[in-house]
């Protein structure tokens, strides 16, 4: 099973200059957001506390959609991924 | 991105270290301190509210604690003056498993005594405070004070939970003073291990019982280097001395047009020396009448005079600040502030004159001073 993390502008010089990061999962079934952020972390430490808090929250500022949808909407970190899920992290729009 | 400008600092040089809501800036300038160049910004579209220069055992690095917005916050160093910065993989001030926190800002960056050189301190929002044994590398939560029974009761001041205050005694490397908005000044004797509130005589306005044992909202202490029982405190209403290292306060706000402000630094040679900004109440917080006007004591707070050469006296309604003050260590002292709408004055004759270093900056919410 294969996923790919679409990385924002502020953060792809900590995922090696890459826009897109694909990872792949071993199981062949659906699982988590939470598992795939795990599949990132792996390829990528230095973003996982620039998403997640140290609670492991997904920071108040920060949006993760899976095929276009916000997974707040969708269970959060539960949320599930499937084959070929395009899951973004993407700054939400605030600021001052 | 905008274009990043560095600067190049020589030994003997002042330079100082300005964070803003979007990012930090480095001014430096010879002995003289009549002419200033400008670096930055770093970290553009991040709140920096903490910085330090670190000048122990030959080093000359930087500390900054930029807080982005989207992506959190850690500290960053840099030992070329701002060319380039550490930027770590792991977040190196979190809080532990266990604790349910996470962080929100960093306040303060503290090098430590002289006789420590590698040992850093770190003071957090939500209260607490971090400690380095090993130059900023690893860092570990202070657990003495995040344990402490009255910690559940400590409430945020409009800034939030922060502890912004850290005061290392420079005669007992056991004795530390912290101050929260809004818990108070709080002292160890052990270095860290035990705390206790220290704010007798500290009044708050805003609590039913006006002397509470803690609960005050501290805006800012400092400490004589010379004399280490003498400290001043800024009170969100209030402006205090102390001559027992904070056993005590007494109320020293003789002349001054308001006992409410933020920023506050001390001569870094004359115990009975500071500087202060009021502001008009805690509704408008803004300089009085629209004149920008820093008050200085040299009888210990017997007397506060205003100083205004060189400094807007029409409407300008300006402020300062917590962090947004500081001191060089020459003699005379240079005087530095940045206010919130962005301009950054200095003096090189302990508050005499005035000059503009800059306008335009992005608000100002702390500036630190060191020799090179």
């Amino acid at each position: 099973m294969s996923l790919v993390f679409m990385i924002p502008g502020p953060l792809r010089e900590l995922a090696g200059g890459c826009a897109e990061v694909r990872v792949e999962r071993v199981e062949d079934t659906a699982g988590s957001v939470s598992e795939a952020l795990s599949l990132l972390w792996a390829a990528c430490p230095a973003v996982r506390d620039r998403v997640l808090t140290e609670l492991g929250e997904v920071r108040p500022h920060v949006n993760v959609f899976v095929d276009g949808q916000n997974i707040r909407d969708a269970g959060g970190l539960a949320a599930p991924v499937r084959d070929g899920s395009e899951i973004y992290i993407l700054p939400a729009v605030s600021g001052g | 991105m905008p274009e990043i400008r560095h600067v190049s600092p020589r030994d003997g040089d002042v330079l100082l270290l300005v964070g803003t809501m979007k990012g930090a800036f480095l001014f430096r300038s010879d002995a003289g301190r009549g002419t200033w160049e400008m670096g930055g910004p770093y970290f553009p579209g991040s709140a920096v509210y903490a910085m330090a220069y670190d000048g122990r055992e030959g080093r000359h690095r930087l500390w900054a604690g930029p807080h982005s917005m989207h992506w959190g916050g850690l500290l960053r160093s840099s030992d070329d003056f701002g060319q380039s910065w550490t930027n770590p993989e792991e977040a190196n001030v979190k809080f532990p498993e266990g604790t349910g926190a996470a962080l929100k800002q960093i306040w303060q960056i503290i090098p430590g005594r002289d006789s420590e050189p590698d040992r850093l301190y770190c003071g957090v929002e939500p209260a607490a405070l971090f400690v380095s044994d090993d130059a900023g590398g690893a860092w570990s939560l202070m657990e003495g004070l995040w344990n402490h029974p009255q910690r559940p009761r400590w409430n945020p001041g409009g800034g939030g939970l922060c502890l912004h205050t850290i005061l290392l005694d420079p005669a007992d490397p056991e004795r530390i003073r912290i101050a929260v908005s809004a818990a108070g000044m709080y002292a160890t004797e052990d270095g860290g291990s035990t705390w206790r509130p220290s704010n007798h005589g500290v009044r708050a306005d805003f609590l039913p019982d006006k002397y509470p044992e803690f609960g005050q909202c501290v805006h800012k202490v400092v400490q004589s280097r010379q004399r280490p029982e003498r400290m001043f405190l800024q009170n969100h209403w209030g402006l205090y001395r102390s001559d027992d290292r904070g056993e005590s306060w007494t109320d020293v706000a003789n002349g001054v047009p308001s006992d409410f402000g933020f920023c506050m630094a001390i001569h870094p040679q004359d115990p009975d020396c500071a500087w202060i900004m009021p502001l008009e109440s805690d509704q408008f917080r803004c300089a009085p009448e629209g004149r920008l006007r820093i008050y200085r004591t040299r009888d210990a707070g017997a007397s506060w005079q205003g100083m205004t050469e060189g400094l807007p006296q029409t409407d300008a309604y300006e402020t300062v600040l917590r962090d947004g003050m500081a001191v060089d260590p020459l003699s005379p002292t240079g005087v530095y502030f940045g206010t919130r709408s962005g301009k950054l004055f200095g003096s090189a004759d302990e508050g005499e004159s005035w000059s503009e270093l800059a306008d335009g900056l992005p608000p100002v919410v702390s500036v630190k001073a060191a020799r090179v």
